[in-house]
């Protein structure tokens, strides 16, 4: 199935193939750069090519929402602490060299075991009837408020209980006189 | 309906027990002692109430205490003639010992342990007497053993007196390993423990038959074991290292007679297995003449009675061989009143002189204790077996069963009872009789005890007095009413008294009793008109005079035969086996888990990175075995 | 609109399961590879959007809102979990000069 012919629109898929191999090059440099700083800077691109995978299957409030949350705030809080805490190349500490032959082996292995479990499902038929408006704000907010309103305000206070720890984390101790 | 006051008979030494050694630091003696005396005379009413009250036997059954499959074990007393004669006797003599026991042992710094320990050896020995099945009676043998074990200790401090303790026990186990097997070769023949079960259907196999021999060879080896006979007799002696209350109590009226109580009891198996029976005379008469023998040269007066109750036990076993119960369990009651009061006689004695029991430093005690000295004549008497005191009367019914049975048997009987004459008055001589051999400081220290003994003292004289007419033979026409009250219970009686012809019955009676009197008169003129003392420990004596000194050398062959490989055995291979191969074991464990610990501690790096690269793996196992399995 | 729909028709989504499972195995690396604490935080985000990816392609796979909905309360959870971590991040830093999280091995057994 995964060798099937690509039916239809070419261009639509073509996208979708360029998409996946930008996230796929970015990723692999978050995971090697030297810099942090250049890290973060293709952590951003991956986000941003994410966003537009999310733009192809009709989620778009999703796409918005993921560019401000994670680009806005989670990568921006990055930087931040980044920056205080002065890395910069010299700084870097890197690992031996068996235990870096042994991480990419152990994600090797993992990816493997994992797509050959794919490999053995066999998935049912999409859906016949696909309404183009699911993924608006409007559709979105109805199924959240209605169906899933109890997590919803769980999440509100899960928010306010992280808020809580990180600032008491953050606190500096108090010098002894 | 008066039978159910059996069940508080035991219940109340128990009660003085408990009270008095929970509270025996915050008591007086005299307190304690009247509170263990109490405890003993309401169960002696309760039994004179059922003496009268019951008719034939009652079972009193309290509770259903062993019921597993086909075996059932109640737990209840069976009340008949032989339960309450025996109840009669433990509870009359054991009350008058307490009483006795607050003179002796009031001065005495525990002396409320021992009162404790008393009422606990009579709760015990009414369990005994009462049960109506074996597994009881099994407790209460195995209770008077303990209390016997705790009250010839009592004196703790002494090291001598703990190995006496634990040289009664030890031999009592012994007896008491026989017991057990034929209690559980009784269970396993007829299915059932209960007295009057087991007796019914042992009269369905009849006689010879091999597993009752078995058995009552089994409950034999018990009760030598209880009652000291040849072989496990040697505690007795030791045993008189405790005070001299126990001695009376516990050592010649109540526990030592609870061997014959088991066989009188299953009388009816005895009578069916004639092997055993002819094994019984055998270790009787032996044991009888064993006593007597080494009983002429002992020098203490403990020691003296301690073989002479050796002795009578050895009488009573006889009877029993011979297939006169009632007889033998007439000795015991005579027996009982006469041996405690030659007992007690003696610790009044010993109370006189400060502690001194060695005979050869008395003498002349005749004038200055004038009461003891009248009570331990009548004591005297009566187990001399001089008519018309007690000894007399079980002694001779006990010498014409024999006749009947075999004219060498009946010799070597009465060839005892000389010996036993001879020997008790050279006690009594040499104690009371001519000058007086002791310290100046002794002299003055002189004094007669106080009623609260000589009390006890003067009842039991007039026991042994009169006790003997509870049987009187028909040949004097008297009714024969105890053997007669007996009959229900002793169901193998095989001995009747009548058989015998009257003529001859007369002659074997009194022919021996003018011999006692010229063996009184000989030994008086040895001991008194002779003055002749016995040697010092340390002369040289030769012959069959040492063997017998040295009590046959018993001991000593015991010693070597038993203790020495078994000190030998346990010493070096089972202390062996013990400190490396058990110890070895339990600690190897331990040390095992520690050193598992250690090696599984090693996982344990404190390193994140180990602890991410462990989480992958588990997560691809994980993966790998659901999606693949 | 209708030519994005037929998107889903026409890459199976076979396609999208393994690119969500590259990019997931590239983040395990990326937490085993690296020694500095952020780059490690960074690969958690990235293992995590991966995930948001593979749910929104079954949502419009099955024509069913939720899975947009659960991609938010992982959004939620990423980015609580964040302000956390960069939190303690900075508590280590200041107790031991650096980011290597090699150091932080006291709970030695």
């Amino acid at each position: 199935m995964l060798l099937a012919p690509i039916k239809g629109n070419k261009r639509m898929s073509l996208i979708f193939y360029i998409l996946a191999t930008l996230a796929v090059v970015s990723a692999l440099g978050v995971v090697f750069a030297r810099n942090p700083i250049n890290s973060v800077l293709l952590l951003i691109s991956t986000f941003l090519t994410i966003a537009g995978q999310y733009i192809l299957l009709n989620a778009q409030f999703l796409a918005v929402v993921h560019i401000i949350v994670y680009m806005g705030a989670i990568m921006v809080l990055f930087v931040f602490v980044i920056m205080l805490l002065n890395l910069n190349k010299d700084k870097e500490p890197y690992k031996k060299l068996l235990s870096k032959v042994a991480a990419v082996i152990s994600s090797g292995i993992l990816l493997l075991v994992l797509l050959a479990s794919v490999a053995k499902v066999s998935l049912a038929t999409p859906a016949a009837t696909l309404s183009p408006n699911m993924g608006l704000v409007k559709n979105i907010g109805l199924v959240l408020f209605r169906d899933y309103l109890f997590p919803f305000e769980t999440a509100s206070i899960l928010f306010l209980g992280a808020m809580v720890g990180a600032v008491v984390l953050g606190k500096r101790e108090p010098k002894k006189a | 309906m008066i039978q159910n006051i059996a069940w508080a008979i035991p219940f109340f030494p128990l009660i003085g027990f408990m009270a008095i050694y929970l509270l025996r630091t915050k008591m007086p003696a005299k307190l304690a002692g009247g509170i263990a005396s109490l405890m003993v005379f309401l169960p002696f009413l309760a039994s004179i109430a059922l003496f009268f009250g019951v008719d034939k036997s009652a079972t009193v059954t309290l509770f259903d205490w062993i019921s597993v499959g086909s075996i059932n074990v109640p737990f209840s007393f069976y009340i008949d003639p032989l339960s309450i004669t025996m109840m009669l006797i433990v509870t009359g003599v054991g009350f008058l010992i307490h009483v006795y026991s607050i003179g002796y042992m009031g001065h005495d710094e525990n002396a409320n342990t021992f009162f404790s320990y008393l009422n606990l050896f009579i709760f015990f020995m009414l369990m005994l007497v009462m049960g109506s099945n074996y597994v009881i009676l099994f407790i209460g043998w195995e209770g008077v053993g303990l209390c016997s074990y705790l009250l010839i200790g009592f004196w703790h401090k002494n090291t001598e007196y703990n190995n006496a303790a634990r040289k009664a026990f030890v031999m009592n186990r012994i007896g008491d390993l026989g017991f057990l097997l034929g209690i559980i070769l009784i269970f396993f023949t007829f299915g059932t423990a209960t007295f009057t079960d087991v007796f019914a259907k042992a009269s369905i196999l009849g006689s010879g038959n091999e597993v009752i021999t078995l058995i009552t060879l089994l409950l034999l080896v018990g009760a030598v074991g209880k009652s000291a006979q040849i072989p496990l007799f040697t505690w007795l002696p030791d045993a008189m290292a405790g005070p001299t209350p126990v001695s009376a109590l516990i050592h010649a009226a109540t526990m030592v007679t609870a061997g014959i109580y088991l066989i009188a009891r299953s009388s009816i198996m005895y009578s069916l297995a004639p092997f055993t029976l002819d094994v019984i005379v055998v270790v009787g008469l032996a044991t009888a003449v064993f006593g007597a023998t080494v009983g002429i040269f002992q020098n203490d007066i403990k020691k003296v009675l301690a073989y002479s109750t050796v002795s009578q036990l050895g009488y009573m076993f006889f009877a029993l061989g011979l297939g006169a119960f009632s007889s033998a369990m007439f000795h015991v009651t005579t027996h009982a009143f006469f041996k405690a009061l030659l007992f007690l006689g003696a610790g009044s004695v010993i109370h006189a002189l400060g502690g001194e029991q060695d005979i050869r430093k008395m003498g002349g005690l005749r004038k200055a204790i004038p009461t003891t000295y009248a009570v331990f004549l009548i004591g005297t008497i009566a187990i001399a077996g001089i008519p018309p005191l007690a000894g007399f009367f079980s002694k001779d019914a006990i010498l014409a069963a024999a006749f009947e049975h075999s004219k060498v048997l009946w010799g070597i009987g009465v060839a005892t009872a000389f010996i036993t004459c001879f020997y008790m008055f050279r006690l009594l001589f040499l104690t009371f009789a001519g000058e007086f051999r002791g310290t100046t400081e002794q002299k003055h220290h002189l004094h007669e005890s106080p009623k609260v003994m000589t009390i006890p003292l003067v009842i039991l004289a007039i026991l042994s007095a009169v006790g003997g007419f509870l049987n009187i033979p028909a040949i004097f026409g008297g009714t024969e009413a105890f053997t007669s009250y007996l009959k229900p219970s002793l169901g193998g009686q095989t001995f009747e008294p009548s058989h015998v012809e009257h003529n001859v019955e007369l002659i074997t009676m009194f022919v021996p009793v003018l011999v006692l009197a010229a063996i009184v008169f000989i030994a008086y003129k040895v001991f008194v008109a002779g003055k002749r003392i016995p040697a010092d420990d340390r002369t040289e004596r030769s012959g069959i005079v040492r063997i017998i000194y040295n009590k046959y050398f018993i001991d000593e062959s015991y010693s070597f035969l038993f203790v020495k490989p078994y000190e030998l055995l346990s010493g070096k291979v089972l202390s062996w086996i013990d400190t490396k191969l058990v110890d070895g074991a339990v600690n190897g464990i331990g040390t095992l888990m520690l050193r598992c610990g250690a090696t599984i501690r090693k996982v344990q790096t404190g390193s994140v990175s180990l602890y991410l690269f462990l989480i992958v793996g588990g997560l691809i196992a994980m993966v790998a075995y659901l999606w693949f399995i | 609109m209708e030519k994005i729909i037929s998107v889903i028709q026409v890459v199976p989504i076979e396609h999208y399961i393994v690119l969500s499972l590259i990019l997931f195995c590239i983040g395990i690396m990326g937490v085993l590879f690296r020694k500095n604490a952020i780059v490690i935080l960074m690969s958690v985000e990235l293992m995590l959007n991966s995930i948001n990816l593979l749910l929104a392609a079954f949502s419009a796979y099955h024509a069913d809102p939720s899975g947009q909905i659960f991609v938010f309360f992982i959004m939620v959870v990423a980015a609580a979990e964040v302000a956390v971590g960069l939190s303690i991040l900075v508590t280590m830093k200041r107790n031991n000069d650096s980011v290597d999280i090699d150091l932080l091995n006291r709970l030695k057994g």
